[in-house]
């Protein structure tokens, strides 16, 4: 009697964490579809040509989002070029090079440390480096800044991605009387190459949705402008001025805003899953 | 696995072969300079912090910390406010987020069918993908209304406002407070903690399980008795990882504290925290003590953030650095 009364309480016990499991994953499941289904409902009805065409609007106008749109391509691509430049490199130092010393695992721990660092304060950062001494906001700093966040990322995927490859592939090119840093750049890289590009995207899916960074280094600027040195409208700095504001038009604008950067980032982020999942595959 | 090579390879003639001359050199070196550049990013950042925050920092010297006085006007600066309304928001988030971020864990590695496994922690690693101003706008029109309207009018309505709950829940009733913000960030750092978790999991032996099933463990006792002391420390470190981006989290933040430097008073009263302060204020600030104030509670974020993110890594240990 005992005994079928513990096996019971067991499974009792048992079915209650299986439910509250399951639960959690619902809760989390349910959070995604909520937001993504206020993205829609709020802004697909506002999308239309004239976000695509017109500047953004002064109050109660009519208008929409190419000074934005164009002002966040233009940065991303920028601070892309260079992160994708510095983090590879980096990466590659650190699985390759840098391999068991100390200096190496010191410098991991700092880019998992600016991986995980507050955004604003690298737009601080920036501000001090490139906005003060300058006597001015500039597309350039907000690149810059951009740049300081998409770094870390490209750098700890370069590095995680390089470690994946057999040592007989080095061995290989090596038997061969290639050089290292040739067996590298034309065996390593070569067969991590979907790896890199995860890296790549993951690291613009981290910064095409960052406003913080942005506010005191590219300012903004209603115009469209594509100088590095004049401040640059961007859409996550358009969304925050206009859905704070007390004006229905601006708020419209800002949902349609929030639509695209939220379908850009997730779509970055999901191709960059799918070829890591490919690579990590075959 | 660099030992292994490097004995594989004898370096005396590799020297002489044209292949490895200058250019592996020149590309080595470069391969270091970005390291190191890296390296120098960081340590840039502190210092333009402490030197931006210096003048500020000198000025109030440690009142900055324990005074909650911010006024721009007579240009009296106190981080208590905001450092307080930083440390409550992440505290209560991670209270909220850690038992889901555990259920979803251990729900991903023991109990979800192999068929949807895949979309379900894309789903829940998507939760991190969204931009944080996307979250901040979501919590400012769908939830803060809703909030308002279906748990602080009721509470209003209810329960007297001398009690002890009435005062511990009392606040202006438009959904913009600081438990809403812990609600938004809690769904933020959620994926995070989730997914280290789930990999912390996976990393239990698969022997250790078998053996503990085979023994008629039910899968709650294999979680509880088996894998929950196996990942321990590390687990902990998921947690701090979390936190750390719940102490930084700038934007959503802002959309929905309602913006007040007063120290906070109830769990539905409005507040600030650094990241939100910094934000709101920076470009508007035309006195030099204010933007250094300002600088000066950027350095207390990083303070705070770069504690947090250390335990973290220490406790997760090396093979996930």
């Amino acid at each position: 009697m005992a005994m079928i009364d513990r096996y019971t309480r067991r499974r009792i016990q048992n079915g209650i964490f299986v439910g509250l499991t399951t639960l959690a994953t619902a809760v989390a499941v349910a959070a995604l579809v909520m937001i993504l289904y206020s993205l829609v409902s709020q802004g697909f009805g506002g999308l239309n040509a004239a976000v695509f065409t017109m500047d953004q609007p002064p109050p109660e106008m009519e208008g929409g989002l190419r000074n934005a749109i164009w002002g966040s391509l233009e940065l991303c691509a920028l601070a892309m070029v260079i992160s994708i430049i510095v983090g590879i490199l980096a990466g590659t130092w650190l699985a390759e090079y840098g391999e068991g010393s100390k200096l190496a695992s010191v410098v991991r721990f700092l880019n998992d440390v600016l991986l995980s660092a507050p955004s604003i304060l690298v737009g601080l950062f920036v501000y001090e480096i490139a906005v003060r001494p300058f006597g001015g906001f500039s597309a350039l700093a907000g690149a810059l800044a951009l740049a300081f966040l998409a770094t870390p990322v490209v750098t700890r995927t370069t590095e995680d991605i390089l470690r994946l490859q057999s040592n007989q592939l080095r061995e290989a090119g090596m038997a061969l009387g290639a050089g290292k840093g040739y067996v590298i750049r034309a065996i390593i890289w070569r067969a991590s190459r979907p790896g890199l590009v995860t890296g790549a995207l993951l690291g613009f899916a981290r910064i095409s949705g960052e406003t913080a960074p942005l506010l005191f280094t590219a300012l903004g600027n209603p115009n469209l402008s594509f100088s590095l040195k004049e401040p640059i409208g961007s859409l996550p700095a358009v969304i925050f001025q206009f859905a704070l504001s007390a004006y229905d038009d601006w708020r419209r604008l800002a949902w349609v805003g929030a639509l695209l950067i939220a379908f850009t980032v997730l779509s970055a982020n999901i191709i960059g899953r799918a070829l890591s999942r490919r690579s990590h595959n075959s | 696995m660099a030992n292994a090579m490097t004995a594989a390879t004898p370096s005396a003639p590799q020297g002489n072969l044209r292949s490895a001359g200058a250019g592996d050199t020149l590309f080595k070196g470069l391969c270091f300079s970005a390291a190191m550049l890296l390296m120098l990013t960081l340590v840039g950042l502190i210092v333009s912090l402490v030197i931006g925050g210096w003048p500020a920092i000198s000025h109030f010297g440690f009142k900055f910390l324990t005074s909650s006085a911010w006024d721009p006007v007579t240009d009296e600066y106190g981080a208590a406010g905001p450092v307080v309304g930083t440390l409550v928001t992440a505290f209560m988030a991670m209270v909220m987020a850690l038992p889901l971020a555990f259920g979803i864990a251990v729900f991903l590695v023991e109990f979800c069918p192999k068929r949807i496994a895949n979309w379900v922690s894309t789903a829940v690693e998507l939760l991190a993908g969204i931009p944080s101003i996307v979250y901040g706008m979501w919590g400012l029109f769908v939830l803060a209304p809703w909030f308002a309207e279906h748990v602080q009018m009721p509470i209003i309505m209810n329960l007297d406002p001398e009690s002890f709950w009435g005062k511990v829940l009392y606040g202006v009733p438009n959904g913009a407070n600081i438990f809403t913000a812990s609600l938004i960030l809690a769904v933020m750092v959620l994926p995070y903690i989730a997914t280290v978790l789930r990999e912390l999991l996976l990393t239990v032996p698969p022997h250790v399980r078998e053996a503990a099933y085979g023994m008629g463990c039910t899968p709650f006792e294999v979680v509880r008795a088996i894998m929950l002391p196996t990942v321990g420390r590390s687990a902990i470190g998921a947690v701090m990882l979390g936190l750390g981006r719940a102490l930084g989290e700038t934007m959503a933040v802002t959309f929905i504290i309602g913006n007040s430097h007063a120290f906070p008073d109830s769990l539905f009263a409005s507040g600030s925290t650094i990241a939100s302060t910094i934000a709101n204020e920076f470009t508007e600030a035309t006195g030099e003590l204010h933007i250094s104030a300002l600088i000066a509670l950027g350095l207390v974020l990083f303070a705070i953030t770069f504690t947090t993110l250390a335990a973290a890594r220490l406790l997760i240990g090396r093979e996930q650095h």
